[in-house]
């Protein structure tokens, strides 16, 4: 009888440790959905010119006429891809889907298995890839690339691709952008009038210069978020600064991990500094450590802060929020007349290495890019640029939404596009940046400090792969 | 439940062939109502223990080939950033989770016990005990939200003057653990409470009786006769909230996920990262390893102090 506890005792530690650990099973608390991932992979986003053409008919890889079940993994919360499957079908009857969605973490964490499960998906949405890729999970895209033209398609898919050596940025095609989401500042009109904005500023100088008369003014300058379970909303202006400080070449170095790159860098301890010294000013909320993404969307949706840096992946619930009221600029650069730099990259799907419709997939993700009715759809839910041939169809976007403004961004950042530091390795994010960034708010953690900590634990998890 | 009770065997030992068929049958059959719950149990706890183990000495992805590195794990595991203070997070929590459920349950219990029998009684053991019923994860979300720096907690510490108090308690550095600490003991408590009121009950009356005669006061009652005899089902609480908090993942995990900067970060939420998100299943099962020794290290005290007792 008095052994009981100890059997209870180890019993209820060891499902803990079974559940932690049991590669069959599934993490044991649904995740907080953090749609802070942002690009994923970037490429220079250039929507396409002018001349509506039709859309290439495919000759090779198709869905066939026989009935067809689609079996896809999407992440929950992009409505865009759910209602491109719905219009695919009615375009082509033929082919049906079964969609199972999962919350980001989730299906981050979920990836591997049901890739290597004995139900591969068709489709899958990938965040990053490159791990799938090196262990043979993933179809090798380049046939379909050659075939359907995508290597001619003015947003290069560069950043979709990997090398032998695992290098991302060049090599075989493992995932395709449905579409090429853009990073900035957003703003809310009123408040941005009530300080004097009468047009974006040009430099990080003239931003210094308005977020100091918002805080005079009574303003929250910035809405930002940084709970551990969102993940640290402060990545994305300090990517920004970083950007406007120095070279966006070697901030994607580092994040494909190429031998040798290192984040610790002048230009980036410059950009640290001028973080730290936006939270000693208290340009961000108090509470921003609490903060949680959705509660700091909401939040600067009701008129609490002046600015907010996120995606466009944001503009639907911005535009339904404040109708009328939201602007977006590029993160101006540190001097007059520089190139704006912007983190960007495309949504990224893929195909496992075994799945049944392969053909089929690539024929749905080529029709997304060229076919006009779901241009417009992938633009009207996930306002984003679609992407797709040159010449193909501009989608219509209601005058005055911030979507019209996102769109027009993407082009002026070019070859400017980064991918996010926070992809740079699968836990950089949850165990380098959010912590780090946090203790800077918490006054723990100074410019210099958070970049060597942030490269010792990217090496420290290089060194585990 | 049954237990495995040879008890019978050795009594008819000497008896009649025909008696000793049916105690073997008896036994058999015992063994086949033990059969259900022992292959559960062998293959959702022995069996993950193994496996942990096992994993704990080769580089894995979870997904691809395996690759011996023997004690590699081991000596990686004290690298894993701030170890040494998830460690330390989970012995705090041990106070949150552990040592004040069970005194304040201690506590509560023997008001209920003495003054509230009836249905007042019915219903403080209920409303202490609705944590243990509600998701953990709903329940986490809602504390959440009452922490917040908007949120209801804040707004009753202004509305009675103490504004210069309120703060995001899940978001500061020094609250954020007393914050989910106290969302244990929320937890804790009715579980505590319900163990030790059971344990009262069993307490012959006369004892109190003759205590009160001699002019004892509740304290008295409660030093000398309620806390002696209750050591037991203390030990049973003590054991079970010590797990919570050194095991302590849930609760952490929905409420800050460790932050801010890992200041709530338990060994629970690194294996579950280590494992998940960064993809290092060997690693994480050494650190798993590690805190199923350091909680047995932890429990075998408690355990052999509250048999002793007993006894």
């Amino acid at each position: 009888m008095s052994k009981k506890p100890v059997l209870y005792s180890l019993a209820s530690l060891l499902v803990l440790a079974s559940v932690l650990l049991s590669a069959c099973g599934a993490p044991a608390t649904p995740a907080a959905p953090p749609p802070t991932e942002a690009p994923t992979t970037a490429a220079p986003a250039a929507p396409a010119t002018t001349a509506p053409t039709e859309a290439p008919v495919a000759a090779g890889p198709s869905c066939g006429t026989d009935p067809v079940v689609m079996n896809v993994y999407f992440e929950t919360g992009f409505d865009d891809i759910v209602k491109l499957t719905e219009e695919f079908t009615k375009q082509y009857p033929n082919v049906t889907w079964d969609i199972k969605q999962d919350q980001f973490a989730n299906l981050i964490n979920e990836t591997p298995r049901v890739l290597a499960g004995d139900n591969p998906p068709d489709i899958i949405r990938l965040p990053t890839f490159v791990s799938f890729a090196k262990q043979g999970l993933l179809m090798n895209l380049d046939k379909y690339a050659t075939e359907f033209g995508w290597n001619d398609w003015p947003v290069p898919l560069q950043f979709a691709r990997m090398d032998a050596d695992g290098i991302r940025g060049s090599g075989t095609l493992y995932a395709m952008g449905l579409n090429y989401q853009l990073t900035g500042v957003f703003y809310n009109k009123k408040l941005a009038a009530q300080i004097g904005m009468t047009e974006p500023p040009k430099t990080v100088a003239e931003f210094d210069d308005l977020l100091a008369k918002a805080k005079a003014g009574g303003l929250q300058p910035i809405m930002e978020w940084g709970s551990a379970k969102s993940g640290m909303g402060l990545a994305f202006p300090l990517q920004q600064l970083m950007a406007a400080y120095g070279p966006t070449q070697p901030i994607n170095d580092w994040i494909f991990q190429k031998k040798g790159a290192t984040i610790d860098a002048p230009s980036n301890l410059k950009a640290a500094q001028h973080l730290q010294d936006w939270i000693q000013k208290g340009y961000f909320p108090p509470d921003i450590n609490a903060i949680e993404y959705t509660d700091a969307a909401a939040r600067f949706g009701k008129g609490e802060g002046v600015f907010t840096f996120n995606g466009d992946w944001q503009n639907a619930g911005y535009d339904k929020d404040m109708a009328g009221n939201v602007g977006f600029f590029l993160m101006p650069p540190a001097e007059a007349g520089g190139q704006p730099a912007a983190m960007s990259g495309p949504l990224t799907y893929g195909v496992a290495a075994t799945a049944k419709h392969a053909d089929c997939a690539a024929f749905f993700f080529n029709w997304i890019g060229t076919n006009d009715t779901a241009r417009q759809i992938n633009v009207q839910y996930g306002g984003s640029n679609p992407g797709g041939p040159a010449g193909a169809s501009i989608p219509s976007v209601p005058a005055g939404s911030v979507t019209a403004e996102t769109l027009a961004g993407g082009p002026k950042v070019g070859t400017n596009a980064m991918d996010f530091i926070a992809n740079a390795t699968s836990s950089i994010f949850a165990q380098g940046w959010t912590p780090e960034l946090q203790k800077m708010v918490g006054g723990k953690q100074d410019a210099a400090g958070l970049l060597k900590a942030v490269q010792a634990e990217y090496e420290r998890e290089l060194a585990q792969q | 439940m049954v237990t495995l009770d040879n008890r019978p065997a050795a009594s008819v030992a000497s008896r009649r062939t025909s008696l000793n068929r049916g105690v073997r049958r008896e036994t058999i059959v015992g063994w086949l109502f033990v059969v259900p719950a022992l292959g559960m149990y062998a293959v959702f706890v022995l069996l993950p223990l193994l496996l942990t183990i096992l994993y704990s000495f080769y580089r894995w992805n979870g997904v691809g080939p395996m690759a011996w590195v023997g004690l590699k794990n081991y000596v990686t595991v004290f690298q894993v950033p701030d170890l040494i203070g998830t460690i330390v997070n989970a012995f705090w929590l041990v106070v949150w989770f552990s040592f004040i459920p069970v005194g304040l349950g201690l506590v509560v219990a023997s008001v209920i016990h003495r003054v509230a029998t009836g249905r007042l009684g019915e219903i403080a053991r209920t409303v202490l005990f609705l944590p243990q019923v509600i998701p953990l994860v709903a329940a986490g979300i809602i504390w959440g939200w009452l922490l917040a720096l908007p949120g209801l907690i804040n707004q009753i510490l202004k509305a009675v003057g103490l504004a210069a108090f309120a703060r995001a308690w899940l978001g500061d550095f020094d609250w954020a653990l007393p914050a989910v600490g106290m969302i244990g003991i929320w937890v804790l408590l009715g579980f505590c409470t319900v163990l030790l009121l059971t344990g009262m009950t069993k307490v012959d009356p006369a004892l109190y009786e003759s205590a009160r005669m001699d002019g004892a006061g509740w304290l008295q009652e409660f030093l000398a006769i309620t806390v002696p005899l209750l050591r037991y089902e203390i030990g049973v609480c003590l054991t079970v909230t010590v797990i919570a908090a050194l095991a302590a993942f849930d609760i952490v995990y929905v409420a800050t996920a460790g932050g801010p900067g890992n200041s709530t970060a338990v060994p629970g939420i690194q294996i579950y990262m280590i494992a998940f998100t960064q993809r290092a299943v060997g690693l994480a099962s050494a650190l798993a390893v590690l805190l199923m020794i350091l909680v047995v290290v932890v429990i075998i005290p408690i355990q052999r102090l509250s048999r002793e007792s007993a006894e």
